[in-house]
């Protein structure tokens, strides 16, 4: 025994030798029978690969929505057994969000958003439906991580506290309103209401789910709220507000919608005074960035703090407000990706398998060719545990190369598809390989092994006999 | 009976091998003894025992009852794996059919033995044996040919060096020169002579042929399983006659 261990180094060292010349001796064939392994190997890799790249892909995407983000929405509203839905009860204030901004210290910026859809139509005839109308303050473009302008720029907060007639639009309303020409400075038609274009977003795409991200005009969120007409916004003032808008004016007689009262009718001293006057303000949202990807739990409970005392929750009452966060959907996702992963790898595990029975028959072959080299190592004082080496140790290393091939093939088909094709972020994964080349080694072993074992067995009488 | 010079002893051996319900006497009490640095010829028909009996000498095969003494070890008794280094190290063998590796240099199947030693021989210092010993056997200028680039004379040459890269006491050859013709068989039959003197090697060659025979000083001769004729040293030395097809 401790001869044998002594003697390990020696024995293997020799053992590779030998086994390099015989496979050197049918190299075509080693290459051939190889072939299932490298294909086995490449898929895994490959696998692995491109699902890293996709699932880092949808991290991304998610990160460019802002992973640091919650959104806040209002409770469902319910009379009798009939429930209207999440975002239907009217609860939600801008003056929450600015609590928020102001309490809350895992939370980087807060901005109120009003949402309402129609159709807009420029001077020249030319109109567009639309259902993302945002509005919202001058933070949110921060919040959306979008910082780009084809030309022009964002409105400002004075442009907030006058509710003033401008907007920013995306993309794809550029494009279908103005189609090529300056869209800066023209005026635009919600409802009746005139808006100056004084900003293009630069284009950002679709979204995890699809959606034009594109197709959106962004305007204060107090001209959405007063100045158009529509149930998102005015309506709500209708219901928040009760009595209180039966003599309200329009400030746009240019073009009067017949719609609905925006303010409280005031004096020109309380004009003076208040050049913002106190509104009612529930909006349909509040968007939220925390400091960092970790503090969305801590900003998620300080909100909650927050919201129910301003809105005087008791204990026992269920809140009036929801707040989603984007790890709910970014764990949704990566179970997906990952169970696709899952199932890729097994497809790529049966080849693996596939490839190995290839190794076991040609070794198994290759024993039956060599019956008589084997009799003659035998004769010249070869052990059956030589014997049982060498073919190991041939099966192993076809594998291991097979192995080594298909993790470059592998990669290059990775790199191909993940980085030129789709150009996700690519994703070199050293625990891919690791475990490739383990199970490539371990295909080696499990089917080398019968065929090794044969030979190692052969009577070397009738061995250097065989014919 | 014998003396401490015997390198061979073999005392009442008997080989039966189990064909199904049949059993197959091949051995029937072989009884012989050979000396250190004797040349031997082995000589019988085929079917009468040589063969069997080859392959226990060898220590390939084991004898079903009876003594094997090699050099004053019992090696009936021993295990298969003690009896693969015996063979490493205490006996070279040379076939009919020659049995070098394909597609491998004279020098690589020469060096192949080696590959089973115990002890730790360098590579460097294997193929110094290599070389010595393909030169021993004339074949310096071909080293790094392959077998099939070899005449059967010279491959049969090559087969006799590797048989001796470990110096071992005991060279067998069955049928040596089975494939050869009649030159190149005097040749090789000539150089198993020289080496027999030179190095003082025993070599045993197994035949049929009465002609091959002729060069060794001592046939032993076995027929249906017994020997028939030079079990021991000293026997007076029977007419070349008998035995071939």
């Amino acid at each position: 025994m401790i001869y044998f261990l002594t003697s390990l180094p020696l024995m293997m060292m020799r053992t590779f030798r030998t086994a390099v010349v015989a496979l050197r001796r049918n190299l075509m064939r080693a290459v051939l029978t190889t072939l299932g392994i490298i294909i086995g190997i490449a898929a895994v890799i490959a696998t692995v690969e491109i699902g890293g790249g996709v699932s880092r892909a949808i991290q991304a995407s998610i990160a460019d929505f802002g992973a640091n983000n919650l959104i806040i929405i209002p409770g469902a509203a319910s009379s009798g057994s009939h429930n209207w839905g999440e975002g239907s009860q009217l609860t939600l204030t801008a003056d929450d969000a600015l609590m928020i901004g102001e309490q809350s210290d895992a939370v980087h910026t807060v901005v109120p958003v009003v949402q309402t859809a129609g159709q807009v139509v420029t001077d020249d005839g030319h109109n567009w439906q639309m259902n993302q109308i945002v509005g919202t303050t001058t933070e949110y473009l921060d919040v959306r991580n979008w910082h780009d302008f084809q030309e022009g720029g964002m409105f400002t907060d004075l442009d907030l506290r006058n509710a003033a007639r401008v907007c920013v639009i995306g993309d794809t309303l550029d494009r279908e309103l103005f189609g090529g020409r300056t869209a800066v400075g023209k005026q635009v038609r919600i409802q009746g209401v005139a808006l100056t274009v004084i900003g293009v977003l630069k284009a950002k795409g679709g979204d995890l789910f699809g959606n034009d991200q594109d197709n959106i005009l962004i305007a204060p969120w107090r001209t959405i709220k007063f100045r158009l007409s529509n149930k998102a916004g005015a309506d709500a003032v209708t219901t928040a507000t009760g009595g209180l808008n039966t003599a309200m004016n329009s400030l746009n007689n240019l073009f009067p919608t017949g719609g609905q009262p925006l303010y409280p009718e005031r004096s020109d001293i309380q004009l003076a005074d208040a050049p913002a006057p106190i509104r009612f303000s529930n909006i349909n949202l509040i968007q939220v960035t925390a400091k960092s990807a970790d503090d969305v739990p801590a900003a998620t409970a300080q909100i909650d703090t927050i919201l129910r005392t301003t809105h005087r929750l008791r204990a026992d009452q269920a809140s009036d407000f929801q707040i989603h966060t984007m790890q709910e959907v970014s764990q949704i996702l990566g179970t997906i990706t990952g169970l696709l992963t899952l199932l890729l790898l097994s497809v790529a595990a049966i080849s693996l398998v596939v490839g190995g029975v290839g190794i076991m028959n040609i070794m198994l072959v290759s024993v039956t060719e060599r019956t008589r080299e084997i009799g003659l190592r035998m004769s010249v004082g070869a052990r059956g545990r030589d014997i049982l080496l060498q073919f190991l140790v041939e099966s192993v290393m076809l594998c291991g190369a097979g192995g080594a091939l298909g993790i470059l093939l592998g990669e290059l088909a990775s790199w191909l598809a993940v980085t030129k094709l789709m150009g996700w972020p690519a994703g070199f994964s050293p625990l891919a390989v690791a475990v490739a080349f383990g199970v490539s080694a371990a295909v080696g072993i499990t089917f080398g092994f019968y065929p090794a074992w044969k030979a190692s067995r052969l009577d070397p009488i009738e061995a250097l006999r065989y014919e | 009976m014998a003396n401490d010079k015997d390198l061979i002893r073999l005392h009442d051996v008997h080989k039966t091998y189990h064909l199904g319900e049949v059993d197959v006497k091949v051995l029937k009490g072989i009884s012989l003894s050979i000396l250190q640095g004797e040349m031997v010829a082995l000589m019988g028909a085929s079917g009468s025992g040589k063969s069997t009996l080859m392959n226990i000498l060898g220590c390939l095969d084991r004898p079903s009852s009876g003594e094997y003494w090699l050099g004053g070890k019992l090696v009936s008794g021993m295990s298969p794996n003690q009896r693969a280094l015996v063979r490493n190290q205490q006996m070279g063998f040379v076939f009919q059919n020659f049995n070098l590796l394909p597609r491998t240099s004279a020098l690589e199947n020469v060096m192949m033995p080696l590959n089973y030693t115990p002890t730790h021989i360098s590579r460097r210092q294997g193929k110094k044996r290599a070389v010595a010993m393909l030169e021993l056997v004339g074949l310096g200028e071909r080293m790094d040919h392959h077998p099939s680039q070899l005449s059967g004379g010279q491959q049969q040459r090559v087969a006799i060096a590797r048989a001796l890269i470990n110096n071992p006491p005991l060279l067998f050859a069955d049928e040596p020169t089975g494939n050869l013709d009649s030159k190149t068989s005097r040749e090789v039959l000539e150089m198993f002579g020289r080496i027999n003197q030179q190095e003082n090697i025993t070599i045993i060659i197994v035949t049929h042929d009465a002609n091959i025979a002729k060069v060794a000083p001592r046939v032993i001769r076995i027929s249906d399983g017994v020997i028939v004729d030079g079990a021991f040293e000293g026997q007076p030395e029977p007419a070349a006659a008998g035995g071939g097809r």
